[in-house]
């Protein structure tokens, strides 16, 4: 008597939710053929399909809330696609526990429809049919509006104390330690007949750190060419090579020593990053270089060479933009350019008023972050401690426009 | 000439960029990739410079027999041995099984670790000289030092472990880390940001181009 009443109550219920959902579902999304006196699986809720902003209208984003019966007694989800026809098409099978689903195989500007079932032991227990949604096409990508306002006010601010140091302006620049240190490093290596290294780091000419290394190189390789010093400078990178060898033969000329270059002053030793240090250490030991500057990009290889060069008794200057390795610059060398200050760098010792000026107009973004970071500390805390509500909305404007996406 | 062709050049390429961040479609999504691609087409072709160099460099070395010239020799064979295996491998060259993937796994593979694993003396060696009390800030950083390390380990918390949960050690460690050391990091990092800014700016419009070769 108890089996018949469970099974007439299956039954029932598969009855009711196939009808329940038959009017607006196509027959090909329910499989009610594995009907073993299993319950169904409760469906997924508060489905939604959206047209993902800001791409090639190529993408729809789907999201749902799971089944409550996840993950117990799921086997997963199915995604179907219905077409304007009302043709369905199964596009992808989920594992449980999944809520979204990011569909990249849909037309520009045509209409679809999604259904996402559950998959349990007695089948699949489909979801509402979401409404209508089309992938659009935008032209402009408004969620990065806020870096392009940031981007005018700083990019502004540099091309304004440019012209500013064009007109003759006179702009105070504060003393890098590490960039006053240059000539005196280049000095002693000329003094004690020991060679100068220079590493760029050990990414390519496409990374900025890279060429800002080598236009400190143009500088410093014109102070080893006034002195008729030595430079040794192994690189791991080809392009790096050939950008580094214009640069130091043009210095050269410039310091009317043309004679004093030599191709091999630059030399490509392996892209392989512990193969480039394996013989660049070896360099250091067999050269025993009085100077080393690590200027550009470093990563694991950053310590290993600096305490080499420690250990060799070398004057060390370094300088990255990769905050994980500039303490290990710190503990090992004598001077480190830190993030900024290496960018700074080229124009700090060209002593060129619009180069200058640009280093100045940073100082406005500067401003800004400051400005920025005093509110929202004062804002989260307001609104936190006394609840107070235009505090918060001081808060959520401030995220608008600092967060990125 | 040879001048003004790589200042447009940059420029172009780096409006384009720009550009397609904010304005992801065609034509400017296709310029990108187009450019994108022409850098690895040239730093391709830019490798066989780089080999070339250092088999001249090498080479000159051993006819001159400068000074520790056997160690240019064992990089013309090493050089040699992996070119010739990668070659006869054909495409399919570095599938496991083949001599390549052999002297990949069992000897380069090997050689990396070893100088990989070298970082760990010279940390002891740097933290050493770093964490000397010299000055004010040298015992700061000490401390500072101090209390994180005995924080990530078992041994931080056991011996701090009378104390209320937010007052042991490893709590410590994690304010340190995540209020302190974050600030200065976010710092820095701002910092960095504005310098590329301005630096790429400076290169794009022309304005720095020692790259080229002088100013």
């Amino acid at each position: 008597m108890t089996k018949q009443a469970i099974l007439a109550g299956v039954i029932l219920v598969v009855l009711l939710s196939a009808g329940a959902f038959g009017q607006d579902r196509p027959e090909a999304v329910v499989d009610s053929s594995n009907l073993t006196g299993a319950i169904l699986p409760a469906p997924v809720t508060n489905i939604e399909a959206k047209n993902h902003k800001y791409d090639d209208g190529e993408r729809i984003d789907l999201f749902w809330e799971k089944s409550v019966d996840d993950p117990d007694n799921i086997f997963g989800y199915k995604v179907y696609r219905i077409d304007k026809d009302g043709a369905s098409e199964l596009v992808r099978e989920l594992l449980p526990g999944t809520t979204e689903y990011f569909d990249e195989e849909v037309e520009n500007d045509v209409p679809y429809q999604y259904i996402v079932a559950v998959v349990g032991e007695a089948g699949e227990a489909p979801s509402e049919m979401t409404p209508e949604v089309m992938a659009a096409w935008e032209f402009f990508n408004f969620s990065k509006l806020n870096i392009l306002i940031l981007g005018f006010i700083v990019c502004g601010s540099v091309l304004f104390f440019i012209s500013s140091a064009k007109s003759g302006k006179k702009l105070f620049i504060r003393k890098i330690g590490g960039l006053e240190a240059l000539e005196e490093a280049v000095g002693r290596a000329t003094e004690m007949g020991r060679p100068i290294l220079f590493i760029p780091g050990i990414l390519d000419l496409d990374d900025v750190q890279t060429l800002a290394a080598i236009t400190i190189l143009g500088k410093v390789s014109r102070v080893i060419a006034d002195y008729d010093s030595k430079i040794l400078m192994p690189v791991s990178r080809s392009l790096v090579m050939t950008s580094a060898r214009e640069t130091i033969k043009e210095s050269y000329m410039s310091a009317g020593r043309p004679d004093g270059y030599n191709d091999n002053m630059v030399q490509y030793i392996t892209d392989e990053q512990f193969g480039y240090v394996a013989a660049v250490n070896g360099i250091m030991v067999r050269e025993k270089p009085a100077t080393c500057l690590y200027l550009g990009a470093f990563f694991a290889e950053s310590l290993i060479l600096a305490e080499t060069g420690n250990s060799i008794g070398a004057i060390q200057i370094a300088g990255t933009a990769r905050p994980g390795q500039l303490p290990f610059f710190v503990a090992a060398c004598d001077y480190t350019l830190i993030g900024e200050e290496l960018f700074a760098a080229s124009a700090y010792l060209s002593g060129d008023p619009k180069q200058l000026g640009s280093l100045k107009g940073q100082d406005i973004g500067k401003i800004v972050a400051m400005s920025a970071i005093i509110l929202g500390t004062l804002a989260m805390t307001f609104a936190s401690a006394w609840e107070l509500g235009f505090m918060q909305s001081l808060l959520d404007i401030l995220n608008s426009i600092f967060v990125t996406n | 000439m040879r001048r003004e062709i790589p200042l447009v050049i940059t420029f172009v390429v780096g409006v384009v960029f720009v550009i397609s961040y904010f304005i992801p479609h065609y034509p400017f999504n296709e310029f990108e990739s187009w450019f994108t691609d022409w850098f690895s087409i040239v730093g391709a072709f830019a490798i066989w410079l780089g080999a070339l160099n250092l088999m001249k460099i090498s080479t000159l070395k051993i006819v001159k027999q400068k000074k520790d010239w056997p160690f240019s020799a064992l990089t013309i064979v090493s050089f040699l041995i992996i070119v010739i295996f990668g070659f006869y491998g054909g495409k399919g060259f570095r599938d496991p099984g083949t001599t390549f993937d052999w002297l990949y796994v069992y000897v380069y593979t090997a050689l990396s670790s070893t100088m990989f694993a070298l970082l760990a003396f010279f940390v002891a060696s740097a933290s050493y000289r770093a964490f000397r009390a010299r000055n004010f800030e040298a015992t700061l950083l000490l401390v500072a030092a101090f209390f994180v390390m005995l924080g990530r380990v078992p041994v931080g918390d056991m011996i701090t472990g009378f104390l209320p949960l937010e007052y042991q050690m490893s709590h410590w460690a994690n304010w340190v880390m995540n209020i302190l050391n974050t600030a200065g990091q976010r710092a820095i990092m701002i910092g960095i940001a504005l310098g590329l800014v301005s630096t790429s700016l400076r290169v794009i419009l022309g304005l720095e181009r020692s790259y080229l070769g002088g100013d």
